[in-house]
Formats: C-alpha cells, structure tokens, sequence
C-alpha cells in the first residue's frame, strides 16, 4: 500500500471509526481487526511462503486461551478458583493455572506457545521436505487435535463452553463505553504495527528468499539456502501474530470457545485472505475485514444462507479470482496481454505447476 | 480380555477409516487433487439409505449399497467436470474450491433433510452379535469390516485384472508417459473420480449402521481420513489399509488406557503419525521415481 493509503487507512480506523461507530458497531469492527491481524500472519505464511496453514485456529486459540486464562484468574481473585471450575468439581487450582496469574508470564506466553508449537511443528514437517498438500492435511489435523482436546478436559479449559464471562482486561472495565473505545484502539494500533512489520519482513532480502522458495523450493536448496529454516521462521511469525490476535479477541469479545479456533473456525481465518488477495498484504487485511463484516451481516438477515454464500465464496474466489481482489487487476492486464480468454492448461496432476522457464 | 476388546473396538474403527479413506487415496493419489467434499459425499451415501428406507424397509442398508455407490459417483463425477477440471496443478487451491462445495452441499443437505439427525434402521439379520469367549463382536461391526475388505478386494481386482484399471495405475504412476503411449487421461481421470468418490458413498452406507445420519456426518471423518492417505502413501491401497487399521487400533488403545482418553487420542494418533513422517517423508509405500518432486 503507498503511503497516502496507509494514511487515510490510519486516520480511518484510529479517528473516523471510533466517532462515527455505535459502541456496538466499534466492538464488531475490534473483532474484524482481531481477524485482520491473523490475516497479516496467513499472508506471509501462504502467499509469501506457499504454506497453505489450515490450522491457524489453533495459534490463535493459544494466544487467546493463555490470556483467558490469565483475565479468568485476575477476575476470581487471588486464591479463589475461576467460576467454571467449581461447576466442574475442581477444588484447587490446576498446576498449569498457577503462573498465569502473573501477567508479564501471560504476556510472554500469548506470543511464545504459538511459537513454540510452530517451531515443533515447521521443524519436524519443513526439514523432512513434506510440502504443499501434505502439510496442509497435517496443520488441519492439528486444528482438530487440538479442539477436542480442549473440548475433553472440562475442569482445565472450561470444555465445550471455554472462558466466558470476562468483563475486566488489565485495569480496563470491559462494560463501559469509553473503555471498550480504548480497547478498539489497542487492537487497531497493534493491527497497523503487524502489517508494517510483515511488510518490512516481505520487503527484506529474507522476504525475497522466502518468495523464492515457494517457487522453486529444490532451485533455492540448490544454491546452498535452508528452505526448511526460512519456512519455520515464516510460519513462526504468523502463529505470533494469530497468538496475539487471540489474546486480545478475548477481551474484545468477552469469551473464548473451541467453536471460535476449530477446523471450520481456521478455514474462514483463510477465506477472507484469499477473497482479499493471498499476495497482497493489504488485501488479506481487507479481505477479513470485508468477509467477517459479511457474515455479522448475513449471520443477522439470512441465516440459513450464508453457508451458501459462504461456500460459494470459496468457490467464485478459486476459479475467477485466485488472486482476491487485490489482484483482480493484474489478472485482467494479463488476461488483455494474452489477447484471448484463459485457457486451463492441464498441467501434469499431483506435480506443482511447472516452473516457468525463459530461454 | 480387555487388550482383545479394544483391538476389535480398533479394527472396527479402522474399518470406518478405510472406507472413508479408500476414495482418496486414489483422487489425491492420481490427480493431487484434495477433494474436501469427499466427507459431504459420504454423507451423501448415508442420506441414500435414509431415502431408500420407505422403500426397501428393514433391508434399505443392502438396497442402499449399489444406489449410493452411483449418487456419490455421479456428484464426484459432476464436481470434477464442472470445477476440479479447471484445478490441476493447483493442488492447494483445489483445496479450498472444494470446501466451499463441502458447505454448500452440508447446508443443501440440512434443507433438504432437516437439521436434526434422522436414523436409518439396521436390518434385522444384523442385530446381536457373536460371543468369543466373553468377547461380544456385535454382528454391524463385522458386516462393515466385510464391507472394507470387500471394497479393497475388489478395487485390487479392479487394479489388476481390467483395462481400466491397469490405465488407472498407468496415469498414477506417469501421467505424461501413460497420455503419449495412447491413455486418453481425461478420461481416466474422470473414471478415477466416479470410482472414489462412489467409494465414499459405500462408506457412507457403512456409517447409518453405527449411528445417526446428519449433515455434518461426513465433515467428522474427512481428516482423519487424510490422515490415513498422508501415513500410507498417496494412491497405495496397501499404505491406506495398513495405516488405516494401524490408526484405528492406536486410537482404541489410547482412549482405554488414558483416563479421559477420547480427548487424548486424536493428539496421540497426530504425534505418531508427525513422528512416521520423520521416518518416512512420503508415506509408507511411494512410488518411485527419478523425478525432484
């Protein structure tokens, strides 16, 4: 995005939104920026770096449950026990608990568990060379993992219903105006220092191997690179930056359910960044943007069909505009140079599309 | 005794996979093409019997056999023609195509059918079960391993023995060489789809046996299923029966011998199967080849 976007896109979200929104209308807009923030990691990750991450759920449900957890202790009090673990019969607090209570933990952990888990992961599955499909098959079955794991232990993570009723976040009141207005701008700041991060990081010589890799991952082995660390790192970074947008979902919006980081849930996390543009950060921020304020808005008039329109998203996106909005322009241009209508090419099933080579 | 309960309590769950697993194997495996409506084509072969339960009565899980094999084989045949055609190449994409198709045909099934479960009657025959010494193999349990290592019979006769399927083998193996010795791919492509995805229809059929039909029926087991073709090795029937069975087993024993199993399970089976891969990049059994990639 040039410069004069960047700004309006600032004075927009920081002073615009909040004057002109209802209250209620700001805190659906905080949600969307949470989502947004997540876009920005799925960006790098898929369109940067080729990893089709299909498990972005359970970054961001890290983030968000270790904050949970945290908003859940401070809410009880010291020594007393978070309201839905005497529904469930625990009588003192699980050993796991005990260090969330400290906040610069809480803090540390909303960025490192992703971390962590994504290294584990990215390590074991990037060095053994398992790539494209593989991979995403892999992330997507740790999203399910991960949920009924979270859904079967009732007494530590609150099961089906997970963290509710969270009214205060670090000294803010979650139920007055003024605070919640506050918390929105947290959220908006922390989405702008994301994408200008990301941005640098994809402008960066890194940025640039890591494109390299998605298309040509052996070219760039050969050339003495380690495709395997760049793509960790890469992955690294967007379960930092969906650990965090969880974490400040959950004052956003009060709870925390399985529902919200499951395979389904992981998959919309996608879809908004594929409508936007998967190659344009800019377009993956508005595409989550444009594809969640869409749901609230359907989800209110027509409930019963938006899995249609949701489904055949997902399916106008693919084969009209594979590269979002963001890139129907350069889609045209090509389509114009070419003089003629597209042509699918068969390309050589279960390969990845031949390398384009100039002679 | 307990051991042998749950290594039949894993084989019958392994039989479950299979099934659902047995049609991927060969669309991901011949066309690297991750049908995520797969798991809505399983439910599809459920809803057959369901559909078919006025007619045929008690027997509507045997009538249903060969009717949801064809409906599931023509929805695949029709999501292949119309879209995934437009795909190859694009492995990933075709991913996120085809779970647009999966909502799509979820929510068509919810309005179609209702959002509630519906229950589909097991014929009499196969109520009861067999006693082994204290052991009880209630006899729906038995006819769906039947029906597993009947699917796999027949699709290594299919394999083996028929023009069509040696030309299956042919494109999965080198699909440039099998096109210029004279195979017209496409066409045994389009086959290959029927074929899968007429399996799920079968798996489908299999699961009103061991309970209720719903819309998101399917959806429950798609990732395991990909689980079992990523372990065994794209397009091999022998890595998905060994992984499958192996998958099943894993998941009984974890979920008897940890207290609160179920949740852990699936988080065991996904360790082990990260840990195979470790071993084996591609899957049990891989085809050769000289090609990088």
């Amino acid at each position: 995005m040039a410069p004069a976007g960047l700004a309006v896109s600032a004075v927009l979200l920081l002073v615009v939104a909040p004057l002109v929104l209802s209250p209620f209308r700001l805190d659906l807009l905080a949600k969307y920026l949470c989502y947004a923030i997540v876009a920005v990691g799925i960006a790098l990750a898929w369109g940067r770096g080729g990893m089709l991450t299909l498990g972005q759920g359970v970054f961001f449900g890290l983030g968000g449950y270790a904050m949970g957890m945290h908003l859940k202790l401070a809410e009880a009090g010291p020594g007393k026990l978070p309201d839905f673990m005497s529904w469930s019969g625990v009588e003192s607090l699980p050993l796991l608990w005990k260090p969330f209570a400290n906040p610069v933990f809480t803090l540390v952990m909303v960025v490192l568990l992703p971390v962590v888990v994504a290294v584990l992961l990215g390590s074991l599955v990037f060095r053994q060379r398992v790539r494209g499909a593989y991979f995403a098959v892999l992330s997507q079955a740790l999203a399910a993992a991960f949920v009924i794991l979270l859904v079967g232990q009732q007494g530590l993570t609150g099961g089906t219903n997970g963290l509710t009723n969270i009214q205060h976040f670090f000294g803010l009141d979650l139920y007055d105006d003024a605070d919640r207005r506050l918390l929105y701008l947290i959220v908006a700041l922390v989405l702008g220092l994301a994408y200008l991060g990301v941005r640098q990081l994809a402008a960066s010589r890194y940025g640039q191997l890591l494109v390299a890799i998605r298309d040509g991952e052996d070219r760039v082995r050969f050339l003495g690179y380690d495709p395997a660390l760049v793509k960790t790192v890469a992955f690294a970074v967007s379960a930092a930056l969906a650990g965090v947008a969880g974490a400040l979902f959950v004052p956003v919006v009060g709870l925390l359910t399985p529902a919200n980081l499951g395979v389904v849930a992981s998959l919309e996390l996608l879809i908004g960044v594929a409508i936007g543009g998967r190659y344009s950060l800019a377009g993956a921020v508005g595409g989550a943007l444009l594809f969640n304020y869409a749901k609230t808005v359907f989800s209110e008039e027509l409930p019963d069909s938006w899995l249609y329109v949701q489904g055949a998203l997902f399916v106008v996106v693919m084969v009209w505009a594979p590269r979002g909005i963001a890139g129907l322009a350069g889609q045209l241009r090509d389509r114009w140079a070419r003089r003629g209508p597209l042509r699918p090419v068969s390309y050589p099933a279960g390969a990845d599309r031949p390398q384009e080579v100039s002679t | 005794m307990g051991a042998l309960n749950q290594l039949v309590i894993g084989a019958s769950i392994g039989a479950v996979l299979l099934l659902a697993a047995l049609g991927l194997t060969f669309t991901f495996g011949q066309m690297g093409v991750i049908n995520m409506a797969h798991g809505e084509f399983i439910m599809a072969g459920a809803y057959t019997a369901y559909v078919l339960q006025p007619l045929a009565g008690g027997q509507a899980v045997l009538a249903a056999l060969p009717v949801a094999f064809v409906v599931a084989g023509l929805l695949g045949l029709v999501l292949e023609r119309v879209l995934i055609r437009r795909f190859y190449g694009r492995p990933l994409d075709t991913l996120l195509l085809t779970f647009g198709v999966s909502l799509i045909l979820q929510q068509l099934a919810r309005d179609i059918f209702g959002a509630p479960n519906v229950q589909v009657r097991a014929p009499g025959w196969l109520t009861g079960g067999v006693d082994l010494g204290g052991l009880r193999i209630p006899y729906n349990r038995i006819f769906i391993l039947v029906l597993a290592v009947g699917c796999v019979v027949g699709i290594s006769w299919y394999l083996a023995r028929l023009k069509q399927g040696r030309r299956m083998r042919a494109v999965m193996q080198n699909r440039q060489l099998a096109a210029v010795s004279g195979v017209a791919t496409e066409r045994v492509d389009q086959l290959t789809f029927f074929v899968g995805s007429g399996l799920a229809g079968l798996a489908g059929v299999a699961l009103t046996l061991i309970g209720p039909v719903g819309p998101t029926l399917g959806s429950a087991y798609i990732v395991d299923a990909f689980l079992v073709v990523v372990a065994g090795g794209l397009g091999q029937l022998r890595g998905a029966v060994i992984a499958a069975f192996t998958l099943g087993v894993l998941n009984s024993f974890v979920e008897f011998w940890t207290a609160n199993g179920a949740s852990f399970a699936k988080v065991v089976v996904f360790a082990v199967v990260i840990g195979f891969l470790q071993v084996r990049p591609q899957g049990m059994f891989v085809l050769r080849s000289r090609a990088l990639s």
